[in-house]
């Protein structure tokens, strides 16, 4: 359970100096809660809340509304099997059964040593090498029942840490430049964003403190 | 008909080493385009591509340089790049964002430029890490290299760009939705009119949507003209079009070919394309638009890939994704997973979506599952009906945006051209093909 910390709440303060509205970067900042701690805690959500000027609610409201964010706990691998119409012409629901049976879960389960989660998705556009399957949203393309159990070993003993980063890790690459159209360079921009959500968050202690109660997220 | 020896204008440079990167990009000429169109008039930019007569290549297939001209005259204006392929079986957006991300940035950058958009927002489907990892260090590089930013090229034009992930919603593909999504909300379609992007969009204001595979043809067009591009194909079906391919064929993939002038017979045939039904075996039906087209049968097989064609014949050609399915298909399985797609999918807000999606999933299975009765036929058409009046196409609309309205297709496909596979199904008590059902 963590507010975002340290490099992660610099990244959001860059991310939101990049919208007209700061309401607009709330999906990347999202992605860089389940980044820093695998999943949307409550307590990262309501972080995320007050660095938007946003109402709790609002936050959950969004989040609970995509497929890829998770409120709840997931695994350190998030295994997503397509078994949509050009899988499921190629083995993609026997896949699906074949990987049940390998993690010894049902699709929505997780293991439980917290190492892999299986789910089953609409179509994830590699249908050229059917049937799919990600990993983290890394793509693994026609996958047979024999090299899904090599992939499952692999992740196991880490071997793919390079290419399968930790779920919710989406961009490994930062953006570097600022609204230079708008003759903001990425530090400026974090400063004038810096001091917009250190007054947000004191308006947000304000109200908190009116209200005499806290806000409670994604339970 | 046949394939033509047409060049290949959005994924030349698929395939090269490197090809995302800015050095491999300068070295096949990139962001000269950008440099010509800077130097030109904005309203002689529009113009080439008005005479291109380039269709939107997202699914709806609208004129792009009219879409453009629509835009409500105000300050700001923005451009948005709807990245967020999600129609089942197109995945030809998903390949040009990986492999050629700066062609997108010097299309959308050309594009703001003709409209007057300072801002773009490049709005890339969450699931593509890659997609993104690459256009994110695409943007970096443009920025370093003067095409994005103040004064792009020495020019009095800026423009800044911003990569934007979704998080997993197919309706975002909608661009109503998406606008949505990128204010941080819920995607749910916004009700047209007044809500026409054009006119009402990003925050109110005038909003130029386009496709990725859209923007991704501009730099040809402004380096070889309006013209060049309309001397291919035929008709209003200008230009190139990537195809992307699945299900039962030899060589599945994104074949990229000359509009109108190819069939698809060809495209699922051609040894250089799809090189035939794998095994040997015989085209049962295929989906000649992504998964909210009417399907075809053998019959269609020789109609051209030809947007007008297509649609007169009483389906379209959409995201460009061609589905095949051979004789060991089971027509009520791939009807039931499609209707369980547009079910999931369905964003909650209109009752015949929402409502009846989930009812004409459920009846599917059953009939799967061998637990069907006669009456279901009638059943699912009825529901059918109740989504789109008249089961006419294009279908009526009795929701917010298309994506109801899109469920009754491949079921009264599969129920009218399969009739007697469904009743089989009843009363036989189980599935033909799979026996078991489906869970």
């Amino acid at each position: 359970m963590a507010r975002l910390g340290g490099d992660y709440l610099t990244r959001a303060l860059e991310t939101i100096a990049l919208y007209p509205r700061p309401r607009s970067a709330l999906i990347p900042l999202l992605h860089l809660a389940q980044e820093q701690d695998g999943w949307l805690t409550a307590d990262a959500m309501a972080h995320v809340a007050e660095l938007l000027e946003l109402d709790a609610a609002e936050v959950y409201g969004t989040a609970s509304f995509y497929d890829m964010l998770f409120t709840e706990p997931v695994g350190r691998h998030l295994v997503s099997v397509c078994t949509n119409i050009a899988c499921l012409l190629n083995g993609g629901l026997e896949l699906l059964e074949h990987a049940e049976e390998r993690l010894g879960i049902r699709a929505g389960g997780t293991t439980a040593d917290g190492a892999f989660t299986l789910e089953e998705v609409e179509c994830i556009a590699l249908c050229g090498e059917a049937p799919c399957l990600a990993v983290n949203w890394r793509f693994f393309g026609s996958v047979s029942g024999e090299s899904f159990d090599r992939l499952v070993e692999d992740l196991s003993d880490g071997r793919l840490s390079e290419e399968v980063p930790s779920h919710g890790t989406l961009c490994r690459v930062r953006r570097t430049v600022g609204l230079a159209a708008e003759g903001a360079a990425v530090g400026a921009a974090e400063g004038a964003a810096k001091g917009a959500a250190e007054g947000a968050a004191e308006r947000a202690a304000e109200r908190d403190a009116g209200a005499g109660s806290g806000t409670e997220v994604g339970r | 008909m046949a394939l033509t020896d047409a060049a290949p204008i959005v994924t030349a440079r698929v395939g090269k080493p490197e090809s995302w990167t800015l050095a491999s990009y300068l070295a096949d000429g990139g962001y000269e385009s950008l440099r010509k169109a800077l130097g030109m008039e904005p309203a002689a930019v529009t113009q080439e591509v008005l005479t291109s007569n380039l269709l939107g290549r997202g699914g709806a297939g609208f004129e792009t340089g009219k879409k453009w001209s629509m835009l409500r005259k105000a300050d700001p204006v923005y451009l948005v790049v709807n990245g967020d392929e999600s129609e089942p079986a197109t995945f030809k957006d998903h390949m040009l964002l990986e492999a050629d991300p700066h062609q997108l940035i010097e299309g959308a950058a050309i594009c703001a430029y003709a409209v007057g958009a300072r801002k773009a927002f490049l709005y890339v489907r969450g699931e593509f890490a890659l997609g993104i990892e690459r256009l994110t260090a695409a943007v970096n590089e443009a920025y370093g290299h003067g095409a994005l930013g103040r004064e792009i090229f020495g020019s009095r034009f800026s423009l800044d760009a911003v990569v934007h992930p979704g998080a997993g919603a197919y309706i975002c593909g909608e661009e109503t939705a998406l606008l949505e999504s990128l204010e941080g909300k819920r995607g749910f379609p916004r009700i047209k009119p007044p809500n026409f992007p054009a006119a009402i969009g990003l925050y109110g204001a005038p909003t130029v949507v386009n496709n990725v595979e859209t923007l991704s043809n501009l730099p040809w067009i402004i380096s070889h003209g309006g013209e060049a591009f309309a001397a291919l194909g035929i008709g209003r079906s200008t230009g190139t079009r990537i195809f992307s391919l699945s299900g039962h064929v030899r060589r599945p993939g994104n074949y990229e070919i000359e509009m109108a002038k190819t069939t698809f017979r060809d495209l699922i045939e051609n040894p250089r394309l799809g090189g035939g039904v794998r095994d040997g075996r015989a085209v049962k039906a295929f989906i000649p638009g992504g998964a909210s087209a009417p399907w075809f049968g053998p019959d269609h097989l020789d109609l051209a890939l030809d947007q007008d064609a297509v649609g007169n014949a009483g389906s379209m050609l959409g995201s460009g994704s061609v589905v095949v399915m051979d004789d060991t298909t089971c027509m009520v399985r791939a009807a039931w997973r499609i209707t369980r797609f547009f079910h999931r999918e369905s964003c909650g807000q209109c009752t015949p979506c929402r409502e009846g999606g989930g009812w004409l999933e459920k009846v599917l299975r059953r009939i799967e599952a061998g637990a069907g009765r006669e009456e279901d036929l009638d059943l699912l058409l009825d529901v059918c009906d109740n989504l789109a009046p008249g089961l006419s196409w294009p279908p009526r609309q009795t929701t917010i945006c298309v994506l109801g309205p899109s469920i009754p297709s491949s079921i009264t496909s599969a129920v009218r051209m399969f009739r007697d596979e469904f009743l089989r199904h009843i009363r036989e008590g189980r599935c033909p093909f799979h026996g078991g059902g489906v869970k």
